[in-house]
């Protein structure tokens, strides 16, 4: 009797010991089953010519980004996260700089009407690609492989990266390295598909059997797709680490590019976390996405290790005007286009708001030199506008005189003014639940608060803010509020697609869930005028022009008060060197090849 | 014994099944949509059919018996075929759980994260484990005692400061101020030679000190009062008066009888361990099954979250079970009908 108690305690403790067991074989197997390009990766290598170059001689590079990839199949996916993890490996036509410039990647040249590569009817553009550019598999990249991507993504209802495609009528191989693209349209800036991170190459061989509803049972390919870029996959666990090697076949290795052997993307832990590990630590060589305290992050940089870095693109903190009346009284009329807000729509009003605001107390409670004070809606170079740049300064007093002159007294003495018919300027503002955005929205309330409007705050889940689910009073697209806060930005420097927000034919209508971008339902028969002539314009400076017009004619009608111009912020060890100014524009390793170690 | 472990078992499915439902229906309930993590930039007409071909918009009833038969069949059927390399039936078209964030079967992931879990909390159970039992014995056998009172304030700190807050001091003092271990957990780091070994025990030892400490302080409070009882109960006035060694008196007898309830313990405990792992897991960037929920939980990725709770509940029902099995073992005078 007494055998068989101790056998059972054994039995218990035997269980806890054959799982860690367990676990050590598991760990053996996981390194094979979990890593399907590992089979194709270290073969690839060994095939692979000698370069005898210093290509892959540098070590390991450790990059964290504590939000994982999820995939490295970037059409499948539409996350930062995801496309920058795919970017060491997939390559587009062409990328931007820094600058917001075209460099061609894949492409022999930037086509342009001047090369004949984009027709003076500007219906269609030719690419050339460059010549002897090799799979990391060692086949060849053609013409075919582009436009199987086309196909791909048009044929998969999955594909996260179809807007790339709008507009695109037909993708067809000229020869093995022309590839003519025509559109339905005319189009002035027809560099949208094939170009960024956003809009990689796949390889037709490997894809070929991924279209369509197979996409998602690709597990292989979307794990380990192979590509033309520095770097292939050697280990991929989702959410977790990407280990890749050098590609031998890489373009640049002759040129002994890329320096380092091995990449690791490490994720887990938060942007703090990151922080640390780069700036105070020194355990990794880049942390991504490091919204951060300005002041920690300032203290953790003042340790020496490492910097900080921001790249500016097109991204602003905005408050959107309601122009339609968000009164729950209306019920299903309620924020409709056709209703108008009872005193957000009048100059004297909007104007005041934005006067009252102190943009750079915003960006220095929550931005440091992550932001800078902006007054348009497209804040970068060429495009900015310096017609609104009066907003910089806050003018409490101007703005009280302007409400004064249009007629809002405080009637009954409670603070706050009131319209001529005793509406209250009562304004519910809502944004996403953020801590940076609560400080800033406590800001802002007191501003207007100077100036004798009342705030009341809300704060929205972002998940459920900018999740589109229909059902969802609190979505920033049904807008049942006056005003409301968020970040947008272009994903081209060409701001085309992106004025087109603001719109008659993309205004929202919450009922129907119909229509685009138009947050605000900001309607302007002038506006849409202009943007009409955009589209049909390929002069670059008169698009200069006209965008400058379209972005005063917003702010001045008020729909948009524009906050902070916001940058993207990264750590970079300081041993790291060859990285340049931080890419807002295109993936934040575009050039990686181009990174080294300096002891 | 062997027809009320039958019964238990046969009584535990119509529970799961539903638990299952209430997880389905609180996740259907809940805000978030997997689309929201894109960037703004992707247009609207896009999103929506993302989420038609992630299957977001289906009836709740239909995803949820959809999920159930493939929990219930696919996937066992999916694993005895892996196991036997067999084919059974019609096994190309049968649809896996698929998660909508990686695209990929929620259970291939859930496997490769096993092993860095319990890796972790195997090691940190154990440890746990070897610290508590002899110092409650310890702590009862001398109560009052300075060993005790340390003992007790020790064990009082562990069990009321949450692993958050432990794992976070630990960071700051071991990895920032005294540079010792590596703030993050390299899990491709592959254990070959004797400097990796060392790095793994390196990366290992803060979240399983964490998570030791976390589990010692429970149990140890528990066998100190399980052998506080045992202590003054007659049996150990005649082990004593007959001649006995103190040694053997407290070993043999007391400890013997104390550890019934705490061994249950143990059993009852394992399923709360992994909870506990979720934070512990997220400080230190291990890829378990904890970090994989919360990045899941993130990405409104309802599959994903469905399996794991719903293996979360499995472990609690049958860990249950074995705690009820072992103590009716260790105790003769229980008795299952």
């Amino acid at each position: 009797m007494k055998r068989t108690k101790w056998l059972a305690l054994f039995a218990v403790l035997a269980l806890v010991l054959a799982a860690c067991g367990d676990g050590d074989d598991g760990a053996a197997d996981t390194t094979e089953a979990g890593a399907p390009a590992t089979t194709e990766g270290p073969t690839a290598t060994t095939e692979a010519p000698d370069t005898g170059g210093t290509a892959g001689q540098g070590g390991q590079l450790t990059l964290l980004q504590w939000q994982a990839p999820s995939t490295l199949n970037p059409l499948l996916s539409g996350g930062t996260k995801e496309l920058l993890a795919a970017s060491l490996i997939l390559d587009p036509l062409a990328e931007y700089d820094p600058d917001g410039n075209l460099v061609a990647t894949l492409a022999a040249e930037i086509p342009t009407v001047e090369n004949g590569g984009v027709a003076e009817d500007l219906m269609s553009i030719t690419w050339t690609l460059k010549d002897g550019v090799l799979w990391s598999d060692g086949s060849a990249f053609t013409a075919d492989d582009v436009v199987f991507t086309w196909e791909y993504c048009t044929n998969t209802p999955d594909c996260t990266q179809s807007g790339f495609f709008t507009g695109v009528a037909s993708v067809e191989a000229v020869d093995a390295t022309h590839v003519l693209v025509t559109f339905d349209a005319l189009t002035p800036f027809p560099y949208n598909a094939f170009v960024t991170f956003q809009s990689p190459i796949i390889q037709r061989a490997q894809f070929a059997e991924c279209v369509g509803a197979s996409a998602a049972a690709c597990t292989d390919e979307n794990f380990g797709p192979i590509g033309t870029g520095a770097y292939m996959v050697n280990d991929f666990k989702v959410n977790d680490t990407v280990l890749y090697d050098y590609n031998p076949n890489f373009r640049g290795a002759a040129d002994g590019k890329p320096f380092f052997g091995t990449v690791l993307i490490k994720g887990g832990g938060d942007a703090e976390a990151s922080a640390r590990s780069v700036l105070v630590l020194g355990e990794a060589d880049y942390g991504w996405n490091l919204q951060v305290d300005p002041i920690v992050l300032a203290d953790m940089e003042a340790t020496g290790l490492g910097i900080v870095k921001a790249g500016f693109a097109s991204s602003v903190e905005r408050i959107m005007v309601n122009q339609t009346d968000p009164n729950p009284d209306l019920g299903d009329q309620r924020s409709e286009p056709g209703t108008v807000h009872p005193f957000l729509t009048d100059p004297a009003v909007y104007q005041a708001l934005s006067m009252a605001i102190n943009r750079q107390e915003l960006v220095d409670v929550g931005y440091g030199f992550a932001g800078s004070p902006t007054c348009n809606v497209w804040p970068g170079a060429p495009y900015a506008s310096t017609a609104n740049d009066a907003c910089l300064t806050q003018d409490i007093d101007g703005a009280n005189a302007l409400l004064d002159a249009a007629g809002y007294e405080d009637t009954d003495g409670d603070g706050i003014r009131e319209t001529a018919d005793g509406t209250p300027l009562f304004i519910l503002y809502q944004t996403s639940t953020n801590a940076v955005r609560q400080s800033n929205q406590d800001l802002v309330k007191s501003y207007w608060a100077q100036i004798g409007v009342d705030t009341e705050l809300k704060n929205i889940d972002a998940s459920v803010f900018f999740g589109g689910d229909q059902a969802s009073p609190d979505t920033y697209q049904v807008f049942y509020a006056d005003v409301e806060m968020y970040t947008n930005n272009s994903g081209s420097p060409d701001p085309q697609t992106y004025m087109s927000n603001w719109t008659t034919a993309q205004v929202i209508s919450p009922s129907t869930n119909f229509g685009g971008g138009n947050i605000p339902r900001y309607s302007s028969a002038e506006y849409d005028a202009l943007h009409e002539e955009l589209t049909t314009t390929g002069d670059l400076d008169r698009r200069i022009e006209i965008v400058k017009e379209l972005n005063d004619l917003v702010i001045q009608a008020g729909a948009m008060i524009p906050l902070i111009y916001r940058a993207d912020v990264s750590a970079f060890a300081n041993s790291i060197q060859g990285v340049g100014t931080l890419n807002g524009w295109d993936s934040e390793y575009w050039n990686v090849e181009d990174w080294t170690r300096s002891e | 014994m062997g027809r009320y472990i039958i019964r238990r078992v046969l009584f535990a499915i119509p529970t799961l099944i539903v638990i299952s439902f209430v997880i389905f229906a609180i996740l259907d309930l809940a805000p978030g949509d997997p689309t929201a993590s894109l960037p703004l930039t992707i247009p609207p007409e896009v999103r929506e059919k993302i989420r038609e071909a992630l299957g977001f918009n289906d009836p709740f009833l239909v995803s949820w018996l959809k999920w159930l038969y493939q929990m219930m069949i696919v996937e066992p059927i999916y694993l005895i075929e892996q196991m036997f390399n067999i084919t059974i039936g019609d096994s190309e078209n049968r649809v896996r759980i698929i998660s909508w964030s990686s695209k990929a079967p929620v259970v291939d992931t859930i496997i490769e994260r096993i092993p860095q879990t319990l890796w972790v909390l195997g090691l940190a159970f154990i440890l746990g484990i070897m610290i508590a039992i002899p110092v409650g014995v310890i702590s009862a056998y001398k109560q009052y005692s300075v060993f005790d009172n340390v003992g007790t304030f020790v064990t009082m700190v562990g069990y009321s400061v949450p692993t958050f807050f432990t794992g976070l001091l630990a960071i700051v003092i071991f990895s920032v101020w005294l540079g010792w271990f590596p703030s993050f957990y390299d899990t491709t780091l592959v254990v070959n030679s004797w400097e990796t070994l060392v790095l793994q025990f390196k990366q290992m030892i803060m979240p399983v000190a964490v998570l030791a400490l976390f589990n010692a302080a429970a149990l140890s409070r528990f066998t100190r009062s399980s052998m506080l009882d045992n202590l003054n109960e007659d049996y150990v006035r005649t082990a004593r008066s007959k001649g006995l060694n103190e040694n053997k008196v407290l070993v043999t007898h007391v400890l013997r009888n104390s550890l019934i309830p705490v061994v249950t313990l143990i059993a009852l405990q394992i399923p709360g361990v992994f909870a506990g792992a979720i934070i512990t897991e997220q400080i230190f960037r291990i890829n378990g099954l904890g970090q994989l929920l919360i990045s899941a939980i993130q990405g409104a990725d309802v599959p994903m979250v469905q399996t794991l709770t719903f293996l979360f509940a499995v472990l609690i029902v049958i860990f249950n079970l074995v705690a009820d099995v072992t103590y009716g073992l260790l105790d003769p005078r229980i008795r299952y009908e």
